[in-house]
């Protein structure tokens, strides 16, 4: 549902990406999987319309994204959970939430605040706080509680586990396989491969802005060439 | 007794439009991050609308507020027009641009503004059914100004309610944290950034409205408003609406009590208690510290490089033109040379600031001016020899430069620009009003070099001599120590600090040595014209360095060389027409709408490749940002 | 680890925190926090995000003083002094998000280091192109960054940038390390290598190092002890086997050991 094929991406006069291709399908989790500085942020940042793309097309659900402006690639659909947890800190929870509410979409599950709430019990408690003065942890929940207020038709996570504690980074698997369960498909980025072993269905490794494998998780596993070529492990 | 609650009374009146004008500035900086200096402007259409209206359609009680409001709403579709047709499509751009373009337009209202309503001060009209006045304990005092008593509050919790109680509200003040977030929830970034500049535009327009009954309709209210209104924000604490209100009452309060005390020295007691405020609240009363995100920039990611072979022959050859010029050119064509002279060590003592430091001083004619009346005080008060006084001028700029700044660099960012605006402004009132030493608008006259260097000739070698020497010494200054540590401030403040810089002083240092080679420049200019008048330390004379800045473009040192050449000549073919105020600021706005990387930028990206102008490239086309990002 | 040189010494702290605390408006950050940095030590400080890591890091450098308690550099209190002067004193500091100077190139950058603390940083009139350029490259070479001295900091990668921060941070010949997340945002290889070159260049230096990680390979691979913060208080401390198996560590912090402890790398 979700196509990007052989884009290409500027940052000023750098070009990023070369002939990025990738697709993600109803109900499975991809990851884009690679170093820092790879382009696994930039290619999310291209299929949001947040980075200049000069060639290829990007679709959803066959209605072309290139060119549109980010807002309304968004309400087409797809929801973006950035890196570093962007809550907006003087705002409480309850008012994030609000500020990510869209209207229903055909076709994709419907969320509401308590549906939200059933998933992410913390943010309930911490409902009337400021989002600044919840945790590393609490805020990734929020953000990720916030684009599904959109009721999106895809999300795309853009390295949901970096920078955090282990056992927060274990209830992001479970949420990710919560979300994975209501048919949601998820683009996710991320370069620790360990994580994306656990969540994803499939993955393609981008080394210097060029997609360098895809394949299924399994298979990434087992290609220790790759691994070795491009993950560094 | 009752005097004085009269008195607070009538503090707290004239406060409310205060408040109303600079919490649409703090609103619309939060947003958008442009400050508005158009926002004078605003402020005084709103009265000069507000007058009209109420001559048109405001018979009786009701009709006389509802032309209050028609005239907040005239307001609003004047920035809705700015916003559609110039800040869109400058968002992008750096901070410099949007402010140069706000200023272009300043100077469009202002032709525009005494096009329409003419170059005499209206008086305000009567509202109807509160003409009287009311005896407070046997004081007198006007109805009216518990009307505006009321308006305060009254606007305050409106936009409480609005910001936490409707979703607009609540997308406003995520999009000041993060707008770039906020469009990727779906939000259109566009309109809100024209609702947040309309709705900013409304409280400056129905600020100037409101006010009309007490203080009238004039030319200068813009700018006497803005100053005020930035010394509002920065004590209130920016992006506080609430910190604004009491910041607002405060002033206000001051300059009524002030009245009583010290007729002569409000500005005074204004400027100290900013000061007091800053030295214990560094961020205002009520406001946040800055986070990186607001960061003012200025545009400046790349350095200066040392000159390649080919500048320095391009520099070379230029030198060698401006000594044989003299042969080639009469006296006419030498003053006007002068004057680019003079006005080129100006820019570049500006841009020095800009590119190395980071700083953007939106208040640097406080010391070209500063120099400029150093040097004709001594010589009128103390005989000073010529020699002397061009000496002294830039260490009496510097001295200033250190008071100033010595405030200013406890603030990072746009809070530092807008402070020292608000001290320039300061300064320029102090020269204006304190007539007795200064002569105010008279100026002084008389102010004339040595027998020995009184001639065109002999002055334009001496200005030549001064203004190169001095654009070099700032060029070695760059490349020295000093500038790496100064640079290494702009940079990064968190690596700064951890590598035992003290950014604070390091920037003061700068900011006495910009404001002193600013007063060299300016002593030069005293002593070619013979005469200062305030008009060298005003706002638009500020302004005016940071377009040369602008129109030679950021990136080179010579660029505010050309920006002086191409200001003065731009300045001397638009002075013959009645309304060049309007001409000019049109210039600007198309000159930075057309070509956003200054005149000198452009000309250098498309030459630059060929002609190797710089020592090496520095293969930074690519930026931090822009990797990490990647 | 293998190339333990020097023998780390607890007996004599590089520094003795003593009941640190630190407020943020009603929200105690830090409470009562007090450990030893021996000479020569690798100390880990973990705990999860918003435990008041940041803020204990940020009180021992002074960028942020703290409400009560003492930090002791060899004797010398801490608590109070800019953080210029604590630099000044041996406290040397790399950031979770590289801090460098992107208009400067790698080579420029360390020298940047040598003027500040040579006091030279208000001469007007001496050039700094090429300053101390001999020493800077040696710093460079420490680190394996020489090929790329002439280079803007801006262009560099990532990986090269935290070895830039490492040469700027020994540029100061410091005492003591606080290394705040040291191999956040790079690939598995690469945060081995970058903690190992780290590793051996403190015991070949003699420094004593503090540092903060999420990455619990590298923490449980390098660090000679481990200390555990969680809400503001320290709740353990100990060697890797007796953090692995402290069981309020891993509920508040380690969780049910999932994503930690591969196999390969």
């Amino acid at each position: 549902m979700l196509s990007v094929e052989k884009i290409h991406s500027y940052y000023g006069q750098a070009h990023i990406l070369t002939d990025v291709s990738l697709a993600l399908s109803t109900g499975e989790v991809v990851v884009l999987i690679g170093r820092n500085g790879a382009g696994k942020s930039t290619t999310i940042k291209s299929i949001m319309g947040m980075v200049k793309v000069t060639e290829g097309d990007i679709s959803f659900d066959g209605e072309a994204l290139r060119g549109e402006p980010t807002h309304r690639i968004a309400r087409r659909g797809i929801g973006y959970v950035p890196e570093e947890r962007r809550v907006f800190t003087r705002l409480t929870v309850q008012e994030n939430l609000e500020a990510g509410q869209q209207p229903p979409r055909e076709g994709a599950p419907r969320w509401r605040f308590d549906d939200l709430f059933d998933l992410f019990p913390n943010l309930a408690e911490a409902r009337h706080r400021l989002a600044g003065t919840l945790s590393g942890g609490e805020q990734q929940m929020l953000t990720i509680a916030r684009t599904l207020m959109g009721n999106p038709g895809c999300i795309l996570l853009d390295e949901p586990s970096e920078g955090l504690a282990p056992v927060v980074v274990e209830q992001i698997i479970k949420v990710i396989q919560q979300i994975k369960a209501q048919g949601l498909p998820i683009l996710l980025s991320e370069q620790n491969l360990y994580f994306a072993s656990l969540v994803s269905d499939r993955a393609y490794v981008i080394e210097t802005g060029r997609i360098r494998f895809s394949g299924t998780m399994h298979e990434l596993e087992e290609n220790a060439e790759i691994r070795q070529q491009y993950l560094a492990v | 007794m009752s005097v004085y609650l009269v008195q607070f009374l009538s503090g707290l009146a004239s406060a409310s439009a205060l408040f109303l004008a600079a919490s649409g500035l703090s609103i619309i900086f939060g947003v958008t991050r442009v400050v508005n200096f158009a926002h004078g402007s605003f402020y005084m259409l709103g009265a000069f609308f507000g007058y009209t209206f109420v001559r048109e359609v405001g018979g009786g009680g009701i009709g006389f507020w509802f032309a209050l409001l028609l005239a907040a709403l005239a307001v609003g579709l004047v920035g809705l027009v700015v916003e559609l047709v110039i800040l869109r499509r400058l968002y992008k751009a750096p901070e410099l641009f949007q402010l140069i373009a706000t200023f272009g337009v300043i100077l469009i209202v202002q032709d525009v503004a005494l096009w329409a309503w003419g170059a005499e001060d209206l008086l305000g009209p009567r509202a109807p059914g509160l003409t009287g006045i009311v005896r407070i304990f046997g004081t007198p005092m006007p109805v009216y100004d518990l009307a505006l008593i009321a308006a305060g509050p009254l606007v305050l919790a409106a936009l409480w309610l609005l910001f936490n109680r409707t979703r607009w509200g609540i997308l406003v003040r995520a999009a000041t944290e993060d707008r770039e977030m906020v469009a990727a929830l779906g939000v259109n970034q566009s309109l809100l950034f024209t609702g947040v500049f309309v709705l900013g535009s409304m409280l400056a327009g129905l600020g100037g409205a409101i006010q009309l009954p007490k203080g009238g309709a004039d030319l200068l209210m813009d700018f006497g408003i803005l100053a005020e209104m930035f010394v509002v924000v920065v004590v209130g604490g920016m992006g506080s609406i609430l910190g604004a209100f009491l910041a607002a009452v405060l002033i206000s309060l001051l300059n009524t009590f002030g009245i009583l005390v010290w007729p002569d020295g409000t500005l005074v007691l204004m400027f100290i208690l900013m000061a007091v405020i800053l030295v214990v609240r560094p961020t205002g009363l009520l406001g946040r510290p800055e986070t990186a995100g607001h960061k003012a920039e200025a545009g400046f990611e790349t350095a200066l490089r040392p000159a390649g072979p080919h500048y320095k022959l391009f520099i070379a050859a230029v030198l060698a033109l401006l000594l044989v010029l003299p042969v080639l050119v009469g006296e006419f064509y030498l003053i006007l040379v002068i004057d680019i002279l003079v006005l080129a060590l100006f820019a570049t003592s500006l841009h020095f600031l800009m590119s190395t430091g980071g700083l953007v001083s939106f208040g640097h004619a406080a010391f070209y001016g500063g120099g400029a009346y150093a040097a004709a005080l001594l010589v009128t008060y103390a005989a000073t020899p010529f020699e002397l006084a061009l000496l002294l001028a830039p260490l009496g700029a510097g001295l200033l430069a250190l008071v100033i700044g010595w405030f200013c660099v406890r603030l990072s960012g746009v809070y530092f620009a807008m402070l020292t605006l608000a001290f320039a402004q300061v300064a320029w009132s102090i020269v204006f009003q304190w007539s007795d030493v200064t002569n105010g608008d008279d100026g002084l006259l008389g102010i004339w070099p040595s027998a020995w260097a009184s001639g065109t000739l002999v002055f334009y070698f001496l200005a030549l001599v001064i203004a190169v020497g001095g654009i070099f010494l700032i060029r070695r200054v760059i490349f020295a120590p000093f500038g790496y540590g100064l640079r290494a401030t702009r940079d990064s403040t968190l690596r700064a600090a951890a590598i035992g810089i003290d950014i604070k002083r390091q920037q003061l240092v700068a900011f006495v040595f910009a404001g002193a080679m600013a007063g060299l420049a300016g002593a030069l200019f005293v002593f070619s014209k013979g005469s200062v008048f305030p008009d060298e330390m005003s706002i638009p004379r500020s302004f005016d360095a940071l377009l040369m800045v602008l129109l030679g473009g950021v990136e080179s040192l010579s660029g505010p060389f050309v920006g002086a050449a191409a200001f003065t000549y731009l300045h001397d073919e638009l002075i013959t027409f009645e309304y060049w105020r309007l001409l000019l600021g049109l210039t600007i706005v198309a000159l930075v709408l057309l070509f956003p990387q200054g005149l000198a930028g452009a000309a250098k990206h498309y030459l630059g490749r060929y002609l190797k102008l710089e020592a090496e490239p520095t293969g930074a086309a690519v930026t931090k940002r822009e990797v990490r990002e990647a | 680890m293998s190339e333990a040189a020097v023998k780390p010494n607890p007996a004599a702290p590089s520094l003795a925190v003593r009941h640190l605390s630190k407020a943020f408006g009603g929200v105690q950050a830090v409470r009562d926090v007090s450990f030893d940095l021996g000479k020569g030590e690798l100390l880990a400080l973990i705990g999860p995000n918003g435990a008041g890591k940041s803020t204990c890091f940020n009180m021992l450098n002074g960028q942020i003083r703290a409400d009560s308690g003492s930090v002791s550099l060899a004797g010398t209190e801490l608590i109070g002094r800019s953080p210029a002067d604590i630099w000044r004193r041996g406290v040397g500091r790399t950031f979770q998000i590289t801090a460098t100077f992107p208009s400067m190139t790698v080579a420029e950058n360390v020298a940047m280091v040598l003027m500040s603390q040579r006091h030279e940083l208000f001469s007007f009139l001496k050039t700094a192109v090429q300053r101390h350029r001999k020493k800077a490259l040696e710093l460079l070479d420490l680190v394996g960054m020489t090929g790329q001295a002439d280079r803007p900091c801006g262009v560099l990668s990532y990986g090269d940038l935290k070895r830039v921060e490492l040469a700027v941070a020994l540029g100061n010949e410091p005492s003591v390390l606080l290394m705040d997340e040291p191999t956040a945002g790079m690939a598995p290889r690469e945060r081995i290598e970058l903690m190992g070159l780290a590793a051996r260049l403190v015991r070949d230096l003699g420094l004593s190092v503090l540092f903060t990680e999420h990455d619990m390979d590298i923490v449980f691979g390098h660090a000679d002890r481990i200390i555990v913060l969680s809400r503001g208080e320290l709740i353990a401390e100990g060697t890797a086997e007796q953090i692995r198996s402290n069981p309020l560590v891993l509920k508040t912090y380690l969780g049910e050991g999932q994503i930690y402890g591969r196999k390969e790398g």
